[in-house]
């Protein structure tokens, strides 16, 4: 199953783009309840949004966001019928991407 | 003098200059003041200016009320604040949010192309009360605005 939940809502003459991207987001500062060990740095490093195969937004992100990252933009237009398609890479090299038909 | 002597003198000259620059070197490590001066340029407080400055060079950023930025007051979970970022500013090209007393101030820089409306919402963590400031990148130049959150641990408010 896919990390990304995508959900747009049209709203006069703007799409709001919301999504939900499960990722720990560790910063590399926590440590471990049990070990005591540190728990190595893990989070999202690229963002990027495509519109109609447009890159739309290209986003660079910390460990500062939340564990489980929540982000909402707003789209200028958007029909109904229009694809999105969200992908991240993380600094660990994994990555994911999801596509969705705005409604 | 031959050409080997000449050779020689020039090979114990910079044997010679070498081995000065060493000692030169030394001396300038062990010196108190350098010391000092990396020290409070390692450990400096500012630590917002200096990831600007690495972020925007040494472009001029403008303090601006065309930038709004909706984040609570305080906060009793530090590990996740909602924050909205919008503006009315023209040819918005990019939003950066940074946490400022957060080890590494910088939370997230998102490039918009122009089909985007200049507006962000995330979800932050922060680790004690601290400014939150926004870059907003037009094609105009780069204008600021920030915001102060409280952050109370174990969610009482005092």
């Amino acid at each position: 199953m896919s990390s990304i939940k995508i959900r747009t809502k049209r709203m006069d003459g703007k799409t709001q783009i919301r999504m939900l991207i499960a990722h720990p987001m560790e910063h590399g500062r926590n440590r471990d309840k049990k070990t005591n060990a540190l728990v190595p740095a893990h989070f999202i490093q690229q963002l990027t949004v495509e519109h109609n195969k447009n890159v739309i937004i290209a986003g660079n992100t910390g460990a500062n966001i939340s564990k489980d990252p929540y982000f909402a933009f707003m789209l200028k237009g958007g029909n109904a019928g229009d694809k999105l398609t969200i992908s991240w890479v993380d600094n660990l090299g994994n990555q994911d991407s999801q596509d969705h038909i705005i409604n | 003098m031959s050409k080997t002597d000449n050779r020689r003198a020039f090979i114990k000259k910079s044997v010679a200059f070498g081995s000065y620059s060493i000692i030169a070197g030394g001396g300038l490590l062990a010196s108190p003041d350098a010391n000092a001066e990396w020290l409070a340029e390692t450990t400096s407080t500012d630590i917002l200016q200096q990831a600007l400055k690495r972020l925007f060079k040494d472009q001029k950023i403008i303090e601006s009320d065309k930038i709004s930025i909706q984040i609570p007051k305080t906060a009793e979970n530090g590990s996740s604040v909602p924050i909205t970022v919008s503006s009315s500013l023209n040819n918005v090209e990019s939003i950066a949010i940074l946490v400022e007393k957060n080890p590494i101030p910088l939370a997230a820089k998102f490039e918009f192309s122009q089909d985007l409306e200049p507006f962000v919402s995330a979800r932050l963590k922060i680790a004690e009360s601290s400014a939150v400031a926004v870059i907003v990148e037009t094609n105009e130049g780069f204008f600021t605005a920030s915001e102060k959150v409280i952050v109370t641990p174990d969610g009482c408010e005092i």
